[in-house]
């Protein structure tokens, strides 16, 4: 009895320890930002490995979202003889929710474990501590580009997967459903609004990018050093993420839409 | 070499990020629209809104001249005060247009009607639209009907 007492208290006290230990590694990693400014290629390449390789996943898991939204809203709307609307919904759907939530979670399925993989890996094999052997601070040169490169790449794979989805749902609803082309975009571009919709998504993704890449990263430097640390840091990145996506978006949400 | 396809590829990704995120504005957003600074504004008072909206289409013979940036209300005379925002090039609205307020289609959104009046002065910025028509309530517009219809019954009865 007082023994799981213990083992309770042990874990709850683990858990606030780790949280400061990821807090504390966030304020390094920001205070690493301004000497990335002289070095833009380290950033360069993160950005390569984050955003680049991500860029197909992100376009075909958004072409065909966008293709199902078309797909089921058109069954829904056609029922009230609203198909005109088809445009409306998918666009705001997929600006407003799709966009950033599916896109984070697919960049923490697929950026984020690699990230927490090599650098569990880097410090399983010790190259962190040569770096800092090397008198060469890891949180600054390994960890601040890969922060930068997450927050930078996020908004941008969102806004493409928006984009795509906008255009498979077109593909299906105007191409194979026969909705008027002319309405499709029409009644889209008067209901859809810039500030109000497009910017909040990307604010949405900003916030995404920089919490997904942040668990990464600190899963990795916080991994134990051996294969099943790592394995288990990896894991751990994907599902802690998913629960900071989808938990963030309710509380971004309630402030962004709350009030109209 | 390694080092320049690397970045001929990171930048091929940002501007295709950026050009996606254009799209949106353009083309999925309406940002092209009618946030220019040069609009004029006018006002209207209407005894019933309905469900008119800020940012509610301002139309005119069914083009969109302008959207409702403001919603108010008169404490002292118990009326809706509309602030209408409309686009300089339309600056020949006569100054006894009246402002409707209409819905399109049967189900659909609200929005402010404007029809031309025959007055040779023109309306200008912070000017007052003086004649007005309310919204159309449903349950109003039913109230009627019941009571014309009971009306026709009672007169047939006294008829025979």
């Amino acid at each position: 009895m007082l023994n799981s007492l213990a083992a309770l208290g042990r874990r709850g006290l683990n858990m606030i320890q780790s949280l400061g230990r990821a807090s504390l590694l966030l304020l390094n990693i920001l205070r690493g930002q301004a000497c990335l400014l002289s070095r833009p290629s380290l950033v360069v390449r993160q950005l390569y490995s984050v955003g680049v390789l991500s860029f197909l996943i992100i376009v075909i898991s958004g072409l065909f979202v966008g293709m199902v939204l078309g797909l089921q809203g058109y069954y829904i709307l056609s029922r009230f003889n609203a198909e005109e609307t088809l445009g409306v919904m998918v666009a705001a759907s997929l600006v407003r929710e799709l966009g950033p939530v599916v896109t984070a979670l697919l960049f923490a399925g697929r950026a984020g474990s690699a990230l927490t993989a090599e650098i569990g890996l880097m410090k399983a094999t010790e190259q962190l501590s040569g770096l800092e052997m090397m008198a060469v601070n890891p949180v600054k040169r390994v960890l601040a580009p890969r922060f930068l490169a997450g927050f930078l790449s996020m908004p941008m794979l969102a806004a493409l997967f928006s984009a795509v989805g906008v255009f498979g749902g077109s593909l299906v609803g105007v191409g194979l459903l026969g909705v008027d082309d002319g309405a499709f975009w029409a009644q889209m571009q008067a209901n859809i609004d810039w500030n109000k919709d497009v910017m909040n998504g990307v604010i949405k993704s900003l916030v995404f990018g920089a919490v997904v890449t942040w668990i990464a990263l600190f899963e990795g430097y916080d991994a134990i050093p051996t294969s099943e640390g790592v394995s288990r840091a990896t894991t751990r990145t994907v599902v802690y993420s998913a629960f900071a996506v989808l938990e963030l978006d309710f509380v971004l949400t309630a402030l962004m839409f709350g009030e109209t | 070499m390694h080092n320049r396809g690397i970045e001929l590829a990171v930048g091929t990704f940002m501007a295709i990020g950026l050009v996606a995120l254009f799209f949106l504005a353009m083309k999925v957003g309406n940002l092209s629209g009618f946030s220019s600074a040069d609009n004029y504004s006018l006002s209207a008072r209407f005894e019933n809104i309905g469900g008119l909206k800020v940012r509610s289409p301002v139309k005119m013979a069914g083009v969109r001249i302008g959207e409702v940036t403001d919603i108010g209300f008169d404490r002292q005379t118990f009326e809706a005060v509309v602030t209408l925002d409309i686009q300089p090039q339309f600056d020949t609205l006569p100054a006894d247009t009246i402002a409707s307020i209409y819905t399109s289609g049967l189900l659909g959104e609200q929005y402010i009607g404007l029809d031309a009046g025959g007055d040779e002065e023109v309306l200008h910025d912070g000017d007052q639209l003086e004649l007005t028509q309310s919204a159309i309530v449903l349950e109003q517009l039913i109230g009627q009907f019941l009571f014309s219809k009971a009306d026709e019954g009672v007169k047939d009865e006294g008829g025979f």
